[in-house]
């Protein structure tokens, strides 16, 4: 069985510039880390693997420099290392990214399931891993809370659906994306980084995989642009509207209509 | 002898304060003891809640004049009894007092009024690119109390206690007369350091007013080591060689798998590790990745070589957050697993750590009761909790008394002190008294009548004059 866990090297600290032209971060010179939720799907694929014996393969796409994210999945138990790098692959927006790396993923071959963190700390948006398993045309779970069985034809887990909780069985070949809640995960071992001081990490360029759309990736193969970058604010705001039914669905359709959130049926 | 507070006392008292200062009804509970109400509870008397020195200093004169006892008091965060009236008395709570005066960049100093909670004087002088080094666990505890124990913390292996960062004070005196003493002067070799005497004199000397700190240069990165062994005993006898490479660790702490259960019970929040019996966390500071990495190395070959299981590497904020909050959670997690409890916190030369808590372990073995311990051992300090779980209350006074006279006999045996940290207050006046020589507390007695010639500044606490 071999579990893939997708990886992705993001800054170690919230203050991030923004080029004010392209609206891209700025990343050079900035010290980096794993993403948070990327550490919780590591541990979820040993736990998995402990159970099952699968092989960890930690793919990450993005310049050479993000060989050090692959340095630290060995050291947290990944047993191989795939980087997909090219040029050609700059830019992307999230649906060139998960074409990419779901075609990464078909040229690893044999993959059974595929673990990503829900999102990540910097792009925020948790649509790359949903869209990899639309990609690849298999089943997915996102926001799972807890594996609550592991088996070797599939999986039982908990999944967040905001209000509720759904206990929910998929079998492999799927991807999943977990929530940070998930496992505490644990720190990278100095024995694993120094035994995997010299192991190879497999380079995937754009030439390397077979059947690759190259109109589908990179910033040519992006249909969305970023337009503005900002710090995601939270205002839940409530209202609470009291009276009979009639009263309050009035009031309610007044309220929707005001904020615009639909429009009078013409 | 002192006298009792009484309505005229305390009537002089309003129109020398004014009203507003002054509590004489309605008295906080909170007064009544600090974290450990093992040692006793007692109301005081009266509590004035100062403003500025001139508070201070007028309140003393008028109780020096009449023999009222004063206790000083910060956030009541203490483990031994210091600042609760245990003999009545008027208690002065200075954490109305708890002004940041100046961080001075030139003198690399900052002078607090002495009610400063430290997490916000840490917090404070690090946005200014500082660092305030001593760590004492309890962050909301303030400056004022920290310099009245000598308070000591995580960092004390490589940058020093309280004591050592301390470079003025001003004080008021028994007598109601204020005096600084040092200053921002980095050397000082004028006379008697009568600021040493002060610092760690927990309210029996005089009271603090202003606190001149030194602060540091912030180191830029740092990273901790959380070392696993199979027993702690190969955990604490790798201390000393860790202290012995060329880099100085920021901290060496150890604890066990049994206290990281009780944390993780108390947080609701799992420890990153807990698969092996005993841990050691080394944490290194320094300015660049390449010369970390260095220090790192060096450490954990040494770990490896010295029989541990592995060494796991926190270098982000969210790892160290996993390993530190757990730590600093050590004591209320303890606490909170016990219906009562009792606490030690002797310190030996670093290589008899191991040799005391194995004691320590061996005893409660014997007395068949349960312990708890962890600690700095880097500097040869340990924590050792003694739980009354459902022991009934005559046995437990029992076993808890028996079991630390043991203690620090041993303590005295390997040639150890009393308190490491956290002070003798009134708790831990008899093991002081036994484990020191007579002339010593003899010499003792006499600078307390030489600052407090009435005795009226936390009397019985320390040392008895009487």
């Amino acid at each position: 069985m071999n579990i893939v866990v997708c990886v992705k090297q993001v800054p170690a600290t919230q203050k991030v510039d923004v080029d004010p032209v392209t609206g891209v971060l700025l990343r050079n010179g900035i010290d980096t880390k794993m993403n948070p939720f990327d550490l919780v799907a590591m541990e979820a694929a040993k736990r998995i693997a402990d159970k099952t014996g699968a092989k960890i393969h930690a793919l990450t796409m993005g310049p050479n420099s993000a060989i050090e994210v692959l340095k630290e999945s060995f050291a947290l138990g990944a047993d191989e290392g795939w980087l997909l790098s090219d040029r050609k692959f700059a830019g992307a927006d999230v649906l060139a990214t998960a074409y990419s790396l779901a075609s990464a993923i078909k040229a690893i071959g044999d993959v059974d399931l595929i673990i990503c963190g829900k999102q990540t700390t910097d792009g925020d948006t948790a649509q790359v891993g949903p869209e990899m398993a639309e990609v690849l045309g298999i089943p997915h779970i996102s926001w799972a809370l807890e594996l609550e069985e592991i088996d070797d034809k599939g999986l039982i887990l908990r999944q967040d659906l905001t209000t509720k909780d759904a206990i929910v069985r998929i079998d492999y070949p799927c991807l999943i994306t977990v929530e940070k809640t998930m496992y505490q995960p644990d720190l990278p071992s100095y024995r694993l980084l120094k035994a995997s001081k010299d192991k190879k990490i497999h380079t995937l360029t754009a030439s390397d995989i077979d059947g690759l759309d190259h109109t589908r990736i990179g910033l040519d193969g992006s249909p969305t642009q970023v337009e503005k970058i900002f710090a995601p604010s939270s205002n839940t705001e409530t209202q609470v509207l009291e009276g009979d039914i009639d009263t309050v669905s009035d009031e309610l359709y007044a309220i929707l209509k005001k904020t615009k959130l639909i429009k009078e049926e013409a | 002898m002192h006298n009792k507070v009484t309505r005229q006392n305390i009537q002089d008292i309003k129109d020398l304060l004014g009203h507003d200062i002054v509590i004489d009804s309605d008295i906080s509970e909170d007064y009544s003891h600090d974290e450990m109400t093992i040692y006793g509870t007692r109301a005081p008397d009266l509590v004035i809640t100062p403003k500025c020195t001139e508070d201070v200093s007028k309140l003393l004169k008028y109780a020096n004049d009449h023999l009222l006892p004063v206790i000083a008091r910060g956030a009541g965060t203490g483990l031994c009894g210091g600042c609760v009236a245990i003999e009545g008395g008027i208690l002065v709570d200075m954490s109305h007092m708890d002004k940041i005066l100046e961080i001075d960049k030139k003198t690399m100093t900052a002078t607090f009024e002495p009610g400063v909670i430290l997490m916000n004087a840490i917090e404070k002088v690090s946005e200014e690119g500082f660092l305030y080094a001593p760590d004492p666990g309890e962050k909301s505890a303030t400056i004022g109390g920290n310099v009245m124990t000598n308070a000591g913390g995580m960092r004390a292996i490589k940058y020093g206690v309280t004591r050592d960062h301390i470079k003025g004070l001003e004080v008021v005196l028994a007598d109601g007369s204020v005096i600084t003493l040092g200053g921002k002067t980095s050397k000082n070799s004028s006379g008697y350091d009568l600021k040493d005497l002060i610092i760690g004199s927990e309210g029996t000397l005089a009271i603090v007013t202003k606190i001149i700190a030194k602060i540091i240069p912030k180191p830029k990165l740092m990273t901790s080591l959380l070392i696993p062994f199979s027993t702690l005993k190969d955990a604490l006898d790798a201390v000393p060689y860790i202290t012995n490479l060329e880099d100085v660790a920021t901290t060496i702490e150890f604890m066990e798998k049994e206290v990281i259960e009780d944390a993780r019970l108390y947080l609701g929040k799992d420890f990153p590790n807990k698969d092996y019996n005993a841990y050691l966390i080394v944490s290194y500071s320094g300015n660049n990745k390449n010369e970390l990495e260095r220090m790192i190395n060096l450490c954990a070959e040494l770990a490896l070589e010295k029989g541990a299981i592995d060494v796991f590497i926190s270098d982000t904020e969210e790892r160290q957050a996993s390993i530190w909050d757990a730590r600093g959670a050590f004591l209320e997690a303890i606490k909170n697993s016990t219906t009562e409890m009792d606490e030690c916190d002797v310190v030996v030369d670093i290589d008899k750590v191991a040799d005391f808590n194995d004691f320590a372990k061996n005893v409660a073995g014997r007395e068949n009761i349960r312990i708890r311990s962890f600690g700095h051992a880097g500097d040869g300090n340990l924590h050792i909790y003694i739980l009354k779980d459902d022991m009934p209350d005559d046995i437990w006074q029992r076993k808890a008394k028996a079991f630390m006279d043991e203690l620090y006999e041993e303590a005295a045996i390997l040639k150890g002190q009393v308190s490491g940290e956290h002070g003798i207050g009134h708790a831990k006046k008899a093991y002081l008294k036994d484990s020191l020589d007579p002339a010593v507390i003899e010499l003792m007695k006499k600078i307390k009548v030489a600052f407090d010639p009435h005795n009226i500044l936390n009397p019985a606490k320390v040392i008895d004059i009487e």
